[in-house]
């Protein structure tokens, strides 16, 4: 009986500790929201029966080019997913299938990426790309993650658990390289596509510091740039406006993740266990 | 003769190997060639000058105070973030009333960009009117300048991170904890073993891989991520908050210093490698792979 009572007290005394951590990770995000949805005489006094507005966003929106930085980073996300795809799915399938001399070498190359990230060869990219006189566009932007470490190694754990049978019979119908890649690995393979893609989409939508060095213009610069220059330089202190515009660029990934929530959670693990 | 298998295999690997090398293996070796030489000034190649630029950097104190920093805001960054993201993953492991909304609190920081999360912290170290200030009014504190002040601004950072992070790391004790059997902890239970004995005895070791993973990946984030630093602090005030990666960002790219840039740069690439060798060679042989 006793041992009893004092397990439920301890469940319940988890419960409350679990729910106060929980609010204590959503307070800021509840006060950014409220500020963003206030008149600014509001932003820091809760008085519950405050007038809701959307004219913080609406200012924030029409303040500056957000709907070409949205395009831009749209349009970033979607060239870094394509390469990464088409160029990770072909060196996977090469070190998972296909034996050739220094395939350990050259796999054992490939991976030293994941541990020195282009993110820190900062002043060297940059010069190779006004070298190429690619400075201050998206492409720039792009270049440096578009063979990934990350995606090769991820493909080709995949491609080596897909049984080799299934090969063998697309072989015998006479099928070439590139149609039992396209017919028998792709389509097994495509939670880890799914899985890969959302890390990958969403570390490139929120990336900051590559692109706020390689671009200087409203016409490269993606959201979270764009975001910057917005909130140092034409804004100054008008918190509700700073964090309208803060909550929308990052909207369009949260609304997703809330939408996807699980597929979110379940590709992070899966991208995760190696 | 090439075999036509090796053959494929070459030309299937050499877009991605070509950008690989390009961006990640080339760069990081022309840094150290770099890092030999002085910067280069206008068309007149740049002169050899051996070792001289590490024996700068060493009378360089905010180079030191940058590894000082970093040093403190990983070894701050790393536990408390691998701490709570265990217990938020052990909490909605359980039974919990409201499980899906309590994983989805924890982990919706990891979702925004650090660039927005930046901005929505800076406005709570506002002097006055910030969340911070409003909290320690009530208890009778006084305006405190958070990010303005020496002593505060590198905790500061901190908190920031362990927020971003702790909700990224607890997926991975999460999808760890999925997959624990079961029937031990049933044998624990009819044991009569606490809870608590459970948890050390069994659960942690058998995390331990989960744990070695998440902490490569927090190690590296504590020398690559500054975006945060960038947006609130600027490294300031008089470098308290200066990490190494932002301190290369200054000299590279607002001072033009190319050389003691690259030479900072080999700095940070050989810390990043003794994570790596530490990761394989030595815990990697300790920790019980199932």
């Amino acid at each position: 009986m006793m041992v009893a009572e004092q397990r439920r007290l301890g469940v319940t005394l988890e419960t409350v500790g679990a729910w106060m951590l929980g609010i204590l990770w959503l307070l800021p995000l509840l006060y950014a929201v409220w500020t963003a949805f206030h008149p600014a005489a509001y932003a820091t006094s809760f008085d519950p029966l405050a007038p809701l507005t959307l004219n913080n966003l609406i200012t924030a929106w029409q303040a500056a080019p957000f709907t070409r930085y949205l395009l831009n980073t749209v349009m970033l996300v979607t060239l870094i997913l394509a390469a990464q795809f088409v160029l990770c799915t072909l060196a996977a399938f090469a070190f998972a299938r296909l034996v050739f001399p220094g395939r350990d070498l050259l796999f054992a190359v490939v991976l030293l990426q994941l541990m020195v990230m282009p993110d820190v060869l900062l002043v060297e990219n940059y010069r190779t790309l006004a070298q190429l006189h690619l400075v201050d566009t998206i492409l720039a932007i792009a270049l440096p993650y578009l063979g990934s470490a990350f995606g090769v190694f991820l493909l080709r754990q995949t491609f080596l658990t897909i049984p080799q049978p299934l090969d063998d019979a697309a072989r015998l119908e006479g099928c070439g390289l590139f149609a039992r890649l396209w017919r028998v690995y792709v389509p097994l393979a495509k939670p880890t596509y799914i899985a890969y893609g959302l890390v990958s989409v969403s570390y490139h939508w929120n990336n900051f510091l590559w692109p706020l060095i390689i671009t200087n213009s409203v016409t490269t610069r993606p959201l979270t740039v764009g975001l910057s220059v917005f909130a140092t330089s034409d804004q100054g202190i008008d918190w509700s406006i700073v964090t309208a515009a803060t909550l929308m660029t990052s909207a369009p990934l949260l609304v997703a993740f809330l939408l996807f929530q699980r597929q979110f959670v379940q590709s992070f693990m899966r991208a995760g266990i190696r | 003769m090439l075999r036509r298998e090796t053959v494929h295999a070459y030309l299937l690997l050499l877009p991605a190997l070509i950008l690989l090398v390009a961006f990640t293996h080339w760069p990081a070796i022309e840094t150290l060639i770099d890092s030999l030489y002085a910067t280069p000034h206008g068309s007149r190649p740049a002169p050899f000058v051996g070792i001289a630029n590490y024996t700068d950097l060493l009378d360089d104190p905010v180079f030191r105070q940058a590894l000082r920093n970093n040093a403190i805001y990983a070894a701050a960054t790393i536990p408390a973030s691998i701490v709570l993201a265990l217990v938020m993953a052990l909490a909605v492991n359980t039974a919990l009333p409201g499980r899906a909304m309590l994983r989805m609190a924890y982990f919706l920081p990891t979702m925004l960009p650090m660039i927005a999360v930046a901005n929505i912290w800076m406005f709570f170290y506002t002097p006055d009117y910030g969340m911070f200030d409003r909290i320690l009014a009530w208890f009778g504190g006084g305006r405190h300048n958070w990010l303005g002040d020496s002593a505060t601004a590198l905790p500061a950072m901190i908190a920031v991170a362990v927020w971003k992070e702790a909700g990224f790391f607890m997926i991975f004790y999460l999808a760890a904890l999925q997959t624990m059997p079961t029937d031990l902890r049933e044998a624990a239970a009819l044991e009569g073993s606490s809870r608590w004995n459970y948890f050390r005895r069994v659960t942690l070791p058998l995390l331990m891989p989960t744990t070695l993973f998440v902490m490569v990946n927090a190690v590296i984030n504590a020398f690559r991520v500054i975006d945060h630093i960038v947006v609130m602090t600027r490294g300031g005030p008089d470098n308290a908050t200066t990490l190494l990666l932002y301190y290369i960002y200054e000299t590279g790219f607002r001072f033009w210093d190319t050389a003691t840039a690259a030479t900072l740069t080999v700095v940070l690439l050989a810390i990043l490698a003794l994570t790596a060798w530490l990761q394989f060679g030595v815990l990697g042989r300790r920790v019980h792979y199932r």
